[in-house]
């Protein structure tokens, strides 16, 4: 038995040495997927770029922004004298957003009446323009109880808040995107070693009808799967390496739990992977339909319904419930736990049972194929 | 002693029958020819008896253990090559052996032996570092039959091993298929050239998933038309041959070549006969007449027309 394994482990193996194609899909993609999600991906909103048409410019003014400006959230990057500039300055994205200072303020704010200050932002990019709002939120009600508390104390009245909130934020202090995207990259990355190239490499015997073949030799089909996924598991797992070595190196991202457990971990996960690849193989005849089955069975929701990218819990009844069908979902869970909280086995022993019940599932779907293929 | 013992195999997929109620045997050490038409059920069979395609019903003992309930038992008994050639491409000569010899546990000294073999079969020796893909069609052929035989099965299934090979190669392959039968080797091959069934020691025929005709090439060609063929050589050989056809006593007519080739109804007929007809009646000038034995492709036509006319 062990020899049929290690000859098509080692068969294999030669294969893919020479494939280029597949090399370039297996180690490089996991090298651009990590560039972009690391770099050109990133929710954290830094410098917005504004412009303030203050028709008051007075010191209250100066304070106000000054006190935008400091964070490195804004950038001032022009002040205009008429309403028509707003218009050009955000047609022409110059600028996210315009606050415009009435020119009574300095007035109203002596007569301790209310201000109104008008904020101009640009809505097309949702995600960043609420960010814009809370920032601006944060920043007016700052320097509004600033306010409060001096007329207060010219008045010789004590100042009292009676709520204030002090957020603290565990695991990603920063609220950094990078470190809660990176988890998920290396779900994706091993998705792609395990499932698409293990359904790649059973797909092309089948097309070059290589596997009639095999089928009659005594290879079981366990062997046969076994052989196949062992040089893909080494592959997966120098990549799993590779992911967390540049995580650590470019986004500072240390393993903060035990790396037997991330280990447990992963290995539940290429089963559960893999065995969706296999699957993936019982159902296509060539390499093309392969490819295309494993991208919309497993690459795709992956990326978009494991949590990955989009919290799960923001999304409708209906699709919570499909977000199901991707082991990612649960990978992810436990990965984030071990590399972001460094928790134990407690907080994720039930995403690794799934793990396991999925992968017999899958296996039983492939067996239940292949069996109505031989009497077909 | 029997290698392979058939009996009432059936292949049915959804309404259509592949494969009808055959049954026949093979004789240890012989050389089996299996012939039919395309899609005629052969490869069908064959896939069946090497335990990749579940009957639907009937069975076979293949090297003793049958196909319904033994089929993993029966993959260690033989040896497979298809018309698909089933070496990896992407591999080196030496590679594909050695893969092969892994699948089948060959190790050591006895993997060296078994290697020296194949490549002396294939006429690879010294070029085991060659990608397979590059090799020309006649020797990969002869690669993977060294291949698929490296651990000396008992039994060896060869679907259509020649398709697509040169006359030359093909001449090659055969004395190597002739090599292996002398070693005790017992050997099914599928085919349709029919000079290569005329290397067989026996013989089956099937049309439509149906068992036709069975027996040496002898039994063939005596058993089967009891009617006397002529070999007719005259001018306008077509219009020679539709004329003919129109004749009560004329039963099948066939061009081979320049000659014409008719099957009599009525063994009494003659050359006279012939040349009232084409040159009495249409002036064609008849210049030779005579009675021959039948090849095996005269005793296929004829099977083959006589079982469609049956079957509509």
């Amino acid at each position: 038995m062990f020899h049929r394994i290690y000859a098509i482990a080692k068969k294999e193996y030669r294969q893919l040495r020479r494939d280029v194609q597949m090399l370039f899909i297996v180690f490089f993609f996991p090298v651009v997927l990590l560039a972009i999600f690391g770099y050109a991906i990133n929710f954290d909103v830094h410098h917005i770029k504004i412009a303030v048409y203050d028709k008051d410019k007075s010191d209250y003014t100066r304070e106000y922004l000054n006190g935008l400006i400091s964070s490195d959230y804004f950038d001032l990057v022009s002040y205009i004298n008429n309403e028509d500039e707003i218009k050009t300055l955000l047609d022409e994205k110059i600028v996210q957003a315009v606050i415009v200072f009435p020119n009574d303020l300095s007035r109203k704010l002596n007569n301790k009446q209310v201000v109104k200050v008008q904020y101009l932002v640009d809505g097309v990019d949702g995600n960043t323009a609420n960010v814009i709002v809370n920032y601006v939120n944060a920043a007016t009600f700052n320097y509004s109880l600033k306010l409060t508390k001096e007329y207060l104390a010219v008045t010789g009245m004590k100042s009292y808040v009676p709520i204030n909130l002090e957020p603290r934020f565990w695991f990603n202090p920063e609220l950094e995107s990078t470190r809660f995207l990176i988890p998920g990259l290396m779900g994706m990355i091993l998705i792609i070693s395990a499932v698409i190239s293990i359904s790649l490499s059973i797909a092309r015997e089948k097309e070059r009808g290589t596997i009639e073949q095999l089928n009659v030799s005594p290879i079981s089909s366990a062997e046969l799967i076994i052989g196949k996924t062992i040089p893909y598991i080494v592959i997966s797992l120098i990549n799993a390496s590779i992911v967390l070595t540049a995580g650590y190196l470019l986004f500072g991202i240390a393993i903060k739990g035990s790396i037997l457990l991330l280990l447990l971990g992963t290995f539940t996960f290429l089963f559960a992977a893999l065995t969706q690849g296999v699957f993936i193989s019982s159902i296509a005849d060539s390499q093309q339909v392969a490819f295309q089955a494993a991208n919309i069975i497993s690459l795709l929701p992956s990326l978009i319904l494991s949590g990955f990218i989009f919290p799960i819990e923001s999304m409708p009844t209906v699709i919570q419930w499909i977000t199901n069908l991707t082991p990612a979902k649960y990978y992810i869970v436990i990965l984030r736990a071990i590399l972001l909280r460094g928790i134990g086995i407690s907080a994720f022993w039930e995403q690794l049972i799934y793990l396991l019940i999925f992968g017999l599932i899958f296996i039983a779907l492939a067996t239940l194929v292949d069996k109505r293929a031989k009497a077909a | 002693m029997n290698a392979i013992e058939v009996k009432d195999l059936t292949k049915k997929f959804g309404n259509f029958t592949a494969v009808n109620n055959i049954s026949f045997n093979v004789k240890q050490g012989e050389i089996f020819g299996f012939l039919g038409a395309n899609g005629a059920g052969k490869s069908t069979t064959i896939r069946m008896l090497i335990g990749i395609l579940e009957p639907t019903s009937g069975d076979a003992l293949v090297g003793g253990y049958s196909i319904m309930n033994q089929p993993d038992k029966v993959k260690t008994q033989i040896g497979y090559m298809s018309q698909k050639f089933s070496l990896y491409n992407d591999l080196t000569v030496e590679e594909n052996i050695r893969f092969f010899a892994g699948v089948y546990g060959l190790t050591g000294k006895k993997y060296l032996e078994r290697k020296k073999w194949v490549l002396k079969v294939a006429n690879l020796e010294g070029k085991e570092k060659l990608l397979t893909g590059s090799l020309p069609g006649g020797i990969k052929q002869r690669l993977a039959l060294g291949t698929a035989v490296i651990h000396e099965p008992k039994i060896v299934f060869l679907d259509e091993p020649t398709s697509g090979v040169d006359p030359v190669s093909r001449r090659n392959f055969w004395d190597l298929i002739n090599d292996l039968s002398a070693a005790g080797t017992t050997i099914l091959v599928t085919t349709h050239y029919l000079d290569e069934a005329e290397f067989c020691n026996d013989i089956i025929l099937i049309n439509a998933g149906r068992l036709i005709a069975q027996g040496n090439a002898k039994e063939l060609k005596t058993n089967y038309i009891k009617n006397t063929i002529l070999e007719i050589e005259s001018d306008r050989v077509v219009d020679s041959m539709e004329i003919l056809e129109k004749e009560d006593w004329v039963g099948e007519t066939s061009i081979f070549g320049n000659y014409i080739h008719i099957i009599l109804n009525d063994n009494s007929k003659g050359e006279q006969d012939i040349k009232d007809v084409l040159t009495n009646k249409h002036s064609i000038a008849v210049h030779r007449v005579d009675k021959i034995v039948p090849t095996l492709e005269d005793v296929f036509i004829h099977l083959l027309e006589k079982d469609n006319a049956n079957v509509s």
